[in-house]
């Protein structure tokens, strides 16, 4: 069964690569997205296509299947009434796919599954990174304060964060905020008396 | 308070629930509205089908389309409003416009048509047919492209060749020379204008005069399930509409719609469609198309199933699929006139008396029944003339080129 992952993703394509190929499923076609979507498909003759839900190229590829009825290997929907939940899932995991005609839901079913769990560890990774990022540049900003607070009130680190932290606490907001607002002010009027 | 998601696309005629929400009708009908953009008309139904959204801003033929299951298993969905009438365009690439001579105004569309077919059989000849994008397969864009060029003699399939891009890729297919022309809703002709990669020939209230255009699109279960917190929503939105033509209300309308979650455009280029106000070519001063977008005079907003009839017309006709009149009823049944009804009943919007009308038959002002309110017809006019009666169908497709 031939498989062709189309994702705004490079990553994420490749995430889905291995997995299918793990899986022994290992006649899959990665569709490069930024040319001629397709002439690649025409090429590659897919009977899945994998594509994740916001891609913008959907409503080229749906014209382009439904077009395709009329030819030897129409491909339809994946959208299958006999599995609502299946499609929900995949919905929810940002999938959409698209399947040529008579395939068995047995065949198919498992490379969708497959497709939802690789998405979904797609997006808990994204956002630890999000995360890992947002708390370094946040440690930065605190950081960075700490020596604007040290250098001009003569302050020592441990008493430059105890101001910092105070001061936080008493406006209700998080540390990282009052970091940054010391930065940006002191970019804008440091060299003030 | 209860909520509706309501998917839409980066176009001007989104605005309703935008303005809905921003303007606080919505929480005065005691509902909150929280608008969910996307970029492809699969992705607003997709989820609208599986419950990412409650409700979607939509091109009205894929309504129909879903509820009949074409290209994908049948899906009921209903539309219990109109969210505007025409507010598309045709827009030529410069080479295009050259070739078919565009000058300063709005062409004729007999006229322009002629001699687009000179230059579509040049390119025939030439082994390079023009292109033209439309942004869905299932769009009143498709459909009204269709039927101009299958008017002035024009093979839609034969002669030219009818793509699909999605709106806020139009002008870059345009500027990039996939496309020698695109018919979409603004802001996206507009700006493909402001970069000088294309002319406005057309708009396509010329080709229909207060033609269909987006709805609203609900999954018929919500309907059934939410009708009193649906029916606050329709009310909500015929308060947008109401305020949304008020000529002051324009320019801070204009300014909510640029910004970035919304339409991400400049506020001039939205104002020139709001204010029926055309830049036709880049440098130009606009000119004044009267009517360019109608969003809610004459009863615009009412969902008649006449309409609903005649895109399911055009679908039988470009699907090539036989006339069914089992089908015809299904499509026609998507509008709900009844439930836009029950929810105005009682407000300042105008009910008009008949659920159909003969499409295309008004040409003076006419005053026609209504059970609240009063209501005169504008022109309503196909630019070749023709009238569509929805009760029959066959023949109306039998007499089409």
């Amino acid at each position: 069964m031939r498989i062709a992952i189309i994702d705004t993703s490079s990553s994420r394509a490749a995430i889905i690569v291995d997995g299918l190929r793990e899986a022994g499923l290992t006649d899959v076609v990665p569709i490069d997205p930024a040319s001629a979507l397709l002439a690649q498909l025409e090429r590659a003759h897919p009977e899945v296509v994998l594509v994740n839900l916001e891609n913008p190229g959907r409503d080229l590829l749906e014209d382009y299947f439904a077009m395709s009825r009329a030819l030897a290997r129409p491909i339809a929907m994946f959208v299958d009434q006999s599995d609502e939940a299946a499609t929900a899932a995949a919905v929810d995991a940002g999938v959409s796919a698209y399947i040529v005609d008579g395939l068995t839901k047995q065949r198919i079913k498992p490379v969708i599954d497959l497709a939802v769990r690789r998405f979904q560890a797609f997006a808990r990774l994204q956002e630890e990174l999000r995360e890992a990022r947002s708390a370094l540049a946040d440690r930065t900003a605190v950081d960075k304060a700490k020596a604007i607070l040290m250098k001009r009130r003569g302050l020592d680190e441990p008493a430059a964060y105890a101001l910092l932290r105070s001061h936080a606490m008493s406006s209700n907001r998080r540390i990282a905020e009052v970091a940054e607002a010391i930065v940006t002010s002191n970019a804008l009027l440091g060299d003030l008396p | 308070m209860t909520r509706f998601r309501i998917g839409f696309l980066p176009l001007v005629d989104a605005a309703l629930p935008i303005l809905a929400h921003e303007h606080g009708f919505a929480a005065a009908e005691g509902i909150a509205i929280e608008p969910v953009r996307d970029t492809t008309w699969a992705t607003v139904l997709d989820r609208l089908l599986y419950g990412h959204t409650d409700a979607a801003h939509m091109i009205a033929p894929l309504a129909i389309a879903t509820t009949l299951g074409r290209g994908r298993p049948p899906a009921p969905l209903s539309v219990p409003f109109v969210l505007g009438l025409n507010g598309n365009a045709v827009t030529f690439s410069a080479a295009l416009a050259r070739a078919c001579g565009l000058g300063n105004r709005l062409a004729d569309p007999a006229e322009l048509g002629a001699r687009l077919r000179e230059v579509a059989q040049a390119r025939v000849a030439a082994g390079r047919r023009l292109r033209f994008g439309v942004v869905h397969r299932y769009s009143s864009h498709n459909y009204m492209l269709r039927y101009w060029l299958a008017g002035v003699g024009i093979g839609p399939d034969a002669d030219v060749e009818i793509v699909v891009t999605s709106p806020p890729f139009a002008a870059d297919a345009l500027a990039a020379g996939d496309v020698d022309a695109i018919c979409v809703g603004e802001p996206w002709n507009s700006i493909a204008v402001d970069r000088g990669v294309g002319r406005i020939a057309l708009v396509t209230a010329q080709i229909w005069r207060r033609g269909v255009e987006k709805v609203l699109a609900l999954r018929t279960a919500t309907l059934d399930e939410r009708g009193e917190e649906v029916a606050a929503l329709l009310r909500a939105l015929h308060a947008a509409a109401m305020h949304f033509v008020e000529p002051d209300a324009a320019e801070e309308n204009a300014a909510i719609l640029a910004r970035p979650e919304y339409c991400g455009a400049p506020v001039e280029t939205i104002m020139r469609a709001i204010a029926d106000r055309l830049r036709l070519r880049q440098g130009a001063s606009p000119i004044h198309f009267p009517d360019f977008m109608f969003q809610y005079r004459e009863a615009a907003n009412f969902p008649w199933r006449s309409q609903a009839a005649w895109l399911y017309a055009q679908m039988t006709r470009w699907d090539r699929t036989p006339f069914s009149a089992a089908e015809a009823e299904i499509a026609q049944s998507v509008f709900r006139p009844d439930v836009y009804r029950a929810a105005l009943a009682g407000s300042a919007a105008t009910l008009p008396g008949a659920s159909s009308k003969l499409e295309g038959s008004v040409t003076n002002a006419l005053g026609v029944g209504a059970t609240q309110g009063r209501l005169i017809l504008g022109s309503d006019r196909f630019f070749d003339g023709r009238a569509f009666d929805p009760d029959d169908i066959p023949a109306y497709l039998g007499a089409l080129p």
